[in-house]
């Protein structure tokens, strides 16, 4: 074997200290499970219990789905990198998230998002979702929310907001407490 | 349908395609390379059979078929029907063809009776380009630095079908460099162009599902599981069938450029499979084993184990002197004419039974038939060793020895390979065997101690790296690896297969089959061939189980014969 240098396999999965899943989510998870004909076939589904519960999906979380349904690792790591809706870290308390796609983006979701960045002191040049220091805010572009005649579009966690103005984005900030 | 208008009747499992006008005719469908099961036949292999070469990344015909890379895109037609679902026959009376306005991909579109396939037209020379070109975005342009330049696909597509000037202005998309995904492999993630086929042959052919994809479009990767490493015993022909430099071998990259290297047909020696290989060598060096294809033993595949089984070759204390008692009282090499006549002399002087041969199942089969000839003429007993570990399901056999069948059918050891090596102790011991002829295998610790080889009167030693039976040698024949000559072995199955010469011996060692010629021709007095063909021919006269064999016949993957 030749010395050169090598690098180790990259790791972008966040440690969990002290990730238990809990006796009533096992339940449910094991009851998800038998709704399918392979165990494989739960993946998505077991992912999106551990992520309501916790908020992320760890690598302890991975490596947990992994033994649940007898597979190898790397079959849910490919599917929680391949998914951004499953967060590899842990994200804020209110997840903002504003539609870029065709009609927003000509509707100001731009300006919209560097708004939301500016007010809450993130980078709106940087990629990807970002949360503020104190994990109260995660700010992040997504793709069509199915509101293109209302555009600009956003949601704050599980609600969803049309036509969406600086002013009245401050109004929603302000609502988050 | 009449008959006359139903495309002339194949037998009903074959189908008469037509690629780039020429008619061939192929099974409807083959075996899956993993279920075996029948599948449909596809363009690509209809393609393959009319000897038309359709450039492509992710297609292996071993492998499953993925479907990603679209470079083998081709152009088709089909019979064109008429409202009456009769044929559309042109003017002079052959069927009108409807040309699909879409293109297919060749390596998983099963084809149909009367299909035609156009895979030099324009358009499908332009798909190539449109293909390549995105496959370039994020190519980095490394060839001079590249292990798989010179057998790298995308560079020889590139001179096909690539232009000159990149017009991508955007930035590149960066990926991990050199990351060390298992003990034996290094993976360049920007060169990976993501066809999967490494991921398909650790999951389905190696049985272990250490591979895969994470994130999603142009960050698509290519990697294991962050602290698992790919390590299982096959993970090298990922490199093999790795269409670009993403995987290399961390035993061959940076060591020679590809086109430098001589190929040669080879064997594997590393266990009884007997798996078919291509040696890369250069000055006298081995740089590499490949797989060589043969469907009857190994397909395209061999273990790591037996790929990188080649080091002891070079290794510096290889022996390359003769040595003979009167050597090494003068303290110089002895010479092959003198140390043979010697040895012939005192062979044939030698009382019947009064000699024992150990040979080793590591020799061919015409040394182990020369080895036979000679323990016939002298009445002597002949046994090997056995060499054994641990087996897999796939390629590695249990049986160490690459040639324990051929020792078992030229009669050099009975079924139990070994049985008798007690029974020689104890002859030894006795003093009933005063000379001992070992070829390839350290007796000492098998059985033969120091002590009892002290009692020989004459112990004649051929090997080719030094141990403690050759320390004990009264002469001393230095042998060759399978690398410096050639030969035959009969793997577990009964394949006979040959092995061609990569380079030359070191020092004064000679092929084993070489000086035990000339051995046998003196002791024995007959004439016999002095060239491997012909005693390879004539092995296949005496020895029963190699009857109907000729060296010419062999080929270049084998025949096997009834064990």
């Amino acid at each position: 074997m030749n010395a050169t240098h090598t690098e180790p396999i990259p790791n972008p999965l966040d440690r969990q200290a002290g990730f238990v899943v809990p006796a009533a989510l096992e339940a449910e998870i094991d009851e998800l499970i038998s709704h399918y004909p392979a165990k494989r076939s739960a993946s998505l589904m077991v992912l999106h219990a551990i992520q309501d519960r916790f908020g992320w999906i760890s690598q302890e979380a991975v490596e947990w789905t992994t033994r649940k349904l007898d597979l190898q690792p790397i079959h849910v790591y490919e599917l929680v990198t391949f998914y951004p809706m499953f967060r590899q870290q842990p994200m804020g308390k209110y997840q903002i998230k504003v539609c870029r796609t065709l009609s927003c983006a000509l509707g100001g979701s731009h300006p919209l998002h560097e708004h939301f960045c500016g007010a809450l002191g993130l980078d709106h040049t940087k990629h990807g979702p970002q949360t503020t220091k104190d994990g109260k805010f995660t700010v992040e572009f997504v793709e069509c929310l199915a509101g293109c005649g209302t555009a600009p579009v956003m949601m704050v966690n599980d609600d969803f907001y049309e036509s969406v103005s600086h002013a009245k984005a401050d109004e929603i900030l302000g609502k988050c407490k | 349908m009449t008959p006359s208008q139903t495309i002339a009747a194949p037998p009903p499992d074959k189908i008469k395609v037509k690629v780039d006008g020429r008619e061939v005719e192929v099974p409807r469908t083959v075996p899956d390379p993993i279920t075996g099961k029948p599948i449909p036949t596809t363009m690509i292999q209809a393609c393959a059979a009319a000897n038309v070469d359709v450039p492509h990344y992710c297609y292996h015909p071993k492998l499953p078929v993925a479907g990603n890379c679209r470079m083998c895109l081709v152009e088709f037609g089909t019979p064109a029907l008429g409202p009456d679902r009769r044929l559309v026959m042109n003017p002079d009376g052959t069927p009108k063809m409807a040309k699909s306005p879409r293109p297919a991909i060749a390596c998983a579109t099963p084809i149909s009776p009367g299909m035609e396939i156009y895979t030099s037209t324009p358009a499908v020379k332009q798909m190539r380009e449109g293909v390549l070109e995105f496959l370039l975005i994020n190519h980095p342009l490394d060839c001079p630095i590249c292990d798989e330049a010179g057998e790298c696909k995308l560079q020889e597509y590139s001179v096909e079908y690539g232009k000159a000037e990149s017009r991508f202005i955007e930035p590149k998309v960066h990926k991990p460099k050199a990351v060390d995904l298992g003990p034996r492999i290094v993976l360049d993630d920007e060169r990976c162009i993501l066809c999967t086929r490494c991921i398909r042959f650790t999951r389905d052919i190696a049985g272990d599902d250490a591979l895969g994809i994470v994130n999603r479009g142009s960050y698509s990767t290519l990697t294991a599981y962050p602290g698992r490493q790919f390590d299982n015993n096959y993970t090298l022909n990922t490199v093999d069938i790795c269409p670009v430099g993403a995987l290399t071998s961390k035993d061959f990259r940076f060591q020679m450029r590809v086109w430098f290297l001589k190929e040669t047909r080879s064997i594997c020696t590393s266990c009884a499979t007997g798996c078919n290989i291509t040696v890369g060598s250069r000055e006298g060096r081995i740089y590499r084993y490949e797989p060589r294809e043969n469907d009857a033993v190994n397909a395209c595949w061999m273990c790591d184990y037996g790929r990188l089984n080649y080091k002891w070759i070079h290794r510096e204390d290889r022996l390359t002197q003769v040595q003979s008692p009167k050597s090494r009282v003068q303290g110089r090499p002895a010479t092959w004419a003198g140390a043979l006549a010697e040895i012939s002399e005192l062979l044939a002087r030698a009382p019947q039974g009064s000699v024992a041969i150990i040979a080793s199942a590591r020799q061919t089969n015409e040394e182990l038939y020369l080895l036979k000839k000679l323990a016939d003429k002298l009445g002597a007993a002949t046994d090997s060793i056995p060499r054994s570990g641990e087996g897999d399901r796939l390629l590695l056999n249990a049986d160490r020895n690459p040639n324990a069948q051929g020792a078992r059918l030229t009669g050099i050891c009975s079924a139990d390979m070994g049985g008798r090596i007690a029974e020689m102790a104890r002859a030894i011991e006795k003093g009933a065997v005063r000379t001992l002829v070992v070829f390839g295998e350290d007796v000492v610790k098998h059985g033969l101690g120091a002590g009892l080889l002290g009692k020989l009167e004459t112990l004649i030693v051929s090997d080719i790296l030094p141990n403690e039976t050759t320390k004990l040698a009264h002469y001393l024949l230095p042998g060759c690896a399978h690398v410096e000559k050639r030969g035959t072995f009969t793997n577990a199955k009964g394949r006979v297969q040959k092995f061609m010469k990569a380079i030359e011996p070191r020092g004064d060692a000679r092929p084993e089959w070489e000086f035990l010629h000339e051995l046998v021709s003196r002791v024995t007095g007959q004439q016999g061939d002095a060239n491997l063909e012909g005693l390879f021919n004539r092995m296949a006269k005496e020895v029963p189980a190699f009857n109907g064999l000729a060296w010419a016949g062999l080929g270049n993957t084998g025949v096997t014969v009834s064990l």
